[in-house]
């Protein structure tokens, strides 16, 4: 048995290791890239404690508010693993760009600690405190780009619209703790189950879910996204895109999986409204978009609709799959933000669509691993993105929601378009002199090769990791 | 297992060796295939993701088989043919092609439904790259519309499949195809197959990415497209559908029959009227198709009529005659456009005229794949659909004289286009400064011409190959499935 303080090492290493960044930062000399070092090997320090300190069974400490288990573990693993990722990509930028923009690095690091304190959540007070953390960081990481008004717009928009979000969750929260007299989350399952049709219950889970929603971005609380996808630099939004959904996910089921397990008759139908619109939103004005960022934010929505649909089969494989599908979209969306930033440069920061045109021609490995990350993205088979959706549609008919899984499906078919539309502009058009001039350093050249060879090898063997989250949701979700 | 997926950036000797090297595997499965039994052969059987049971389950009957041994022979002649007018990026087509093979031999042997689906579409992938980057003009609104199209049919497969995986509990498509269903549970997986393989065939009315793409990609594409990649339909009909849902199709075979009458007369007749030999050549595929689902599903007519289902079995064997010997033909009259295309640069009919005179051994070989295009007897093509007009007029006379009609028609817009395009005096400046074939052409073309007339006048083998599979196909979906 693990004591206390044992159970939040990875934390608190991760907790004092910012610090060391910050410090870091401040004493290192002008030209050196101290800092970016120290936060990588931070991170994947954590991430070897994190794995191997990976219980058998879920432990419960600081009062049950705190609750390691596999599930947390392996999200940790993957939050970690594509914040290092965000890292490098960050790296690259800020050396292209002759940026010194190192705090972004210690602020990604706090906001990371966010995050795993959010998946070892088990009281909806640490859910809040760890989306505080998460969050707070991320509204300084958008406004980075001091000098730019889309920046400081975006920041804005994200904050009063992540503050009033976290104000209704907290309101949410204050509902459920007046029905059910209780914030852990075992005991408020054990309540739900037991007053389940509860009138103050069922709308506190209503402001809840209004957090949630935002968190993950989906439809009708996905406003901002778009918008703080542009606004925000290259990297961040790479970061944005990744890591945070791995969080929100792991906050979804903790509070909708493991808490309110009880009312799943009632969220699972909110749930379904979200997920079809969100879907249908962002597949189709994805379509519209000329600003390459902005097609992915929406992209982005209609992603996370799919991935709801895990939760409305309200089964461990559902929660399975749908565990599958953001650990897998992460690294995707990671890898497609990543392509972006590998072509803008100092002289030409063009971001539209068109930007792609004709780079097979001049970059042909690069583009063969974007196509990889496009047609995955799309959900076409043998790449990881298909088995994604393939788990989540397979839950679905399950349990018996055979209508769902039919329009998930038409709009996968719809949104493989602007997917398609990328690959015509790389492969189809020619170049028109924009992107002659690439040239990529060999590091990040082989980040990007692993992010795309990832998708792959996890559409190869996609059984690897389902198992794994299959194992973690079984034995950690009862 | 003749399965190979790798990328191979060499030039051209090296992925025709590569070809040929499958190809001759192929054919020594071929010499160890047992065509007494309606068993799987060959099986190779690995846990693939064993969370859910899904398995790489492989293995080849004797629909699969002939199947197999054209994909492999047709890429060979593909691969040769690959000429100057790809221009760079050589290596690129020519591994695009060879992953393509080694897809759609995984489409033909897989026998894990969720394998079946995963090379399904994986084959798009290539299949778009190569009519998007190397084809025409108009290439990326063909290939787009080609993706999208083909993605629609099968995402409704998916669903069927995975609905097929709570009734039965396996991905086995052997399995599947012995589950108990009731009639409506049929009907609605019968559709959902429908629309997957019914745009692949194509059958109209969803036929239109066809012309398209075949005028849009480049020689090598529109081959593998007519000769191999239609008959993924064919073999999705007799793999899933008949089987699936045998009821339904009992129920649904007067719709079947319907849309293959229409495909065979009215896009005979559309074809009739084309100016571009691509595009004609791309009707006539579609009409030579929709003999394949005629003879494929007349059967259950027949039966009715006739109470034996031993008639029936000509049906679909005439079907799979015409799958192969349209595969050799459509091939070859591809191959011949791409031969004048690769000279002239222009696929109108009118811009020709005359070939007959500075290129009179070209003209002999298109001589005899129009005729045989045309169902001459002697050649494969007249055997497919001699045995489904045998079949269909056990049915009703009206099918089969329906049927019949493209005897005339299929020989007047495909004679009609020879006579305009090779003889004739010579109008152009371009067709008089033509030269013959060269010897590779001759090599890719008298293959073709062999294939052509063996099958036609010794069709014997090809049929007591297939002969214990179809049998035991017919037998099975004589029985009702319902419960």
């Amino acid at each position: 048995m693990m004591n206390e303080l044992q159970v939040i090492t990875p934390e608190m290493t991760l907790a004092g290791l910012g610090c060391l960044v910050l410090l870091v930062d401040v004493f290192k000399r002008e030209e050196s890239n101290l800092t970016f070092w120290t936060a990588s090997l931070s991170l994947v320090v954590v991430c070897l404690l994190v794995v191997v300190w990976r219980p058998d069974q879920p432990v419960y400490v600081f009062g049950s508010t705190f609750k390691l288990d596999q599930v947390s573990s392996l999200l940790k693993i993957f939050i970690l693993i594509t914040g290092l990722g965000a890292f490098f990509y960050a790296n690259y930028y800020f050396e292209k760009f002759n940026l010194k923009q190192s705090e972004f690095y210690s602020l990604a690091i706090f906001s990371i600690l966010g995050m795993l304190v959010l998946a070892s959540a088990h009281s909806l007070l640490t859910v809040y405190l760890g989306l505080e953390l998460l969050s707070l960081s991320l509204y300084a990481m958008v406004a980075m780009d001091r000098d730019s008004k889309f920046a400081a717009e975006a920041a804005m928009k994200y904050f009063v619209l992540g503050a009033l979000a976290s104000g209704i969750l907290l309101y949410g929260i204050s509902m459920l703790y007046g029905a059910a007299g209780t914030l852990d989350l075992i005991e408020l399952k054990t309540q739900g189950m037991a007053k389940d049709s509860d009138l103050l219950l069922v709308f506190g889970l209503v402001f809840v879910l209004v957090g949630i929603g935002f968190k993950l971005g989906v439809v009708p609380f996905h406003m901002w996204i778009p918008d703080v996808y542009e606004g925000s630099r290259t990297p961040v939004t790479l970061f944005l895109s990744s890591a945070p959904k791995i969080a929100a996910y792991a906050m979804a089921l903790r509070v909708l999986g493991e808490g309110l397990v009880g009312l799943s008759a009632e969220w699972s139908q909110m749930l379904t409204f979200m997920a079809v619109l969100s879907m249908g939103v962002g597949n189709i004005a994805a379509i519209a978009q000329s600003n390459f960022k902005r097609m992915l934010a929406y992209s982005t929505i209609a992603h996370m609709g799919f991935l709801l649909l895990g939760f409305i089969a309200t089964s461990p494989g559902g929660y399975a799959a749908s565990m599958f599908y953001v650990v897998v979209y992460s690294i995707m969306g990671m890898g497609a933000f990543a392509a972006l930033l590998l072509v803008v440069s100092p002289n030409n920061s063009d971001e539209k669509i068109t930007r792609f045109k004709g780079l097979s021609l001049t970059n042909p490995a690069a583009s063969l691993m974007f196509l990889i990350l496009m047609l995955s993205l799309a959900g076409i088979p043998p790449f990881a993105g298909f088995w994604a959706k393939w788990f989540v549609l397979k839950e679905l008919v399950a349990s018996g929601m055979l209508w769902l899984a039919v329009i998930a499906v038409i709009f996968s078919l719809i949104g493989a378009y602007y997917y398609l539309r990328i690959i015509k502009y790389m492969y189809f058009d020619s170049d028109d002199g924009a992107n002659s001039s690439i040239c990529w350093s060999r590091s990040v050249g082989t980040v990007f090769t692993v992010n795309a060879v990832a998708i792959l090898f996890l559409g190869f063997f996609p059984g690897i990791l389902m198992s794994e989250c299959l194992k973690a949701v079984l034995s950690s979700i009862v | 297992m003749v399965f190979r997926g790798s990328r191979s950036d060499s030039v051209k000797a090296e992925a025709l060796i590569f070809s040929i090297v499958t190809f001759i595997l192929s054919l020594v499965l071929l010499y160890n295939f047992d065509s007494s039994t309606a068993e799987m052969q060959f099986i190779e059987r690995v846990s693939w993701i064993p969370v859910f049971g899904i398995e790489y389950f492989l293995g080849l009957d004797g629909i699969s088989l002939p199947l197999v041994l054209l994909t492999t022979f047709i890429t060979i002649l593909v691969i040769l043919a690959a000429g100057k007018s790809i221009g760079d990026r050589l290596g690129f087509y020519l591994g695009a092609f060879l992953i393509l093979e080694g897809v759609m031999v995984g489409v033909f042997a897989a026998l894990d439904a969720v394998l079946f689906y995963v090379f399904w579409e994986a084959m798009l992938i290539p299949m778009f790259l190569i009519i998007g980057i190397w084809g025409g003009s108009n290439r990326v609104y063909a290939t787009i519309k080609f993706f999208l199209y083909t993605l629609l049919g099968s995402l409704l497969m998916l669903v069927a499949l995975l609905y097929l995986y709570y009734v039965t509990g396996t991905f086995a498509i052997e399995s599947m195809q012995s589950a108990p269903l009731n009639l409506l549970e049929q009907q609605l997986l019968f559709l959902a197959f429908l629309m997957a393989f019914a745009v692949k065939v194509p059958m109209w009315p969803v036929h239109t990415w066809l012309p398209d793409a075949h005028v849009e990609a480049p020689t090598g594409g529109s081959v593998i497209l007519a000769a191999v990649m239609l008959k993924m339909g064919g073999y999705g009909f007799l793999r899933f559908s008949l089987p699936v849902a045998p009821d339904a199709a009992a129920s649904l075979d007067s719709l079947m029959i319907a849309l293959s009458l229409v495909a065979v007369v009215y896009i005979g007749l559309v074809a009739l009227v084309q100016e571009d030999m691509k595009k004609l050549i791309a009707y006539s595929s579609i009409s030579h198709m929709g003999f394949v689902t005629l003879g494929l599903f007349v059967v259950f007519t027949v039966a009715a009529e006739t109470g034996d289902w031993n008639d029936a079995t000509m049906g679909v064997e005439g079907a799979m005659v015409q799958m192969i010997s349209h595969g050799f033909i459509s091939g070859a009259l591809f191959l011949c456009v791409g031969v004048l295309y690769e000279r002239v640069h222009s696929r109108q009919i009118k811009d020709y005229g005359g070939v007959a005179n500075p290129m009179p051994v070209f003209a002999a070989f298109m001589m005899l794949f129009a005729m045989a295009n045309a169902g001459l007897p002697g050649t494969s093509g007249f055997v497919g659909e001699f045995l489904v007009i045998m079949t269909a007029f056990k049915a009703s006379f009206w099918v089969a004289f329906l049927a019949g009609t493209t005897l005339i028609l299929g020989a007047a817009y495909t004679l009609w286009m020879y006579k305009r395009v090779i003889f004739g005096a010579v109008l152009n400046d371009n067709v008089s400064s033509l030269c013959d074939v060269n010897k590779t052409e001759t090599i890719i073309l008298s293959t073709l011409a062999v294939a052509v007339l063996v099958v036609g006048i010794w069709p014997a083998p090809l049929l007591e190959l297939m002969q214990p599979t179809i049998q035991n196909l017919i037998e099975h979906i004589a029985n009702s499935k319902l419960r």
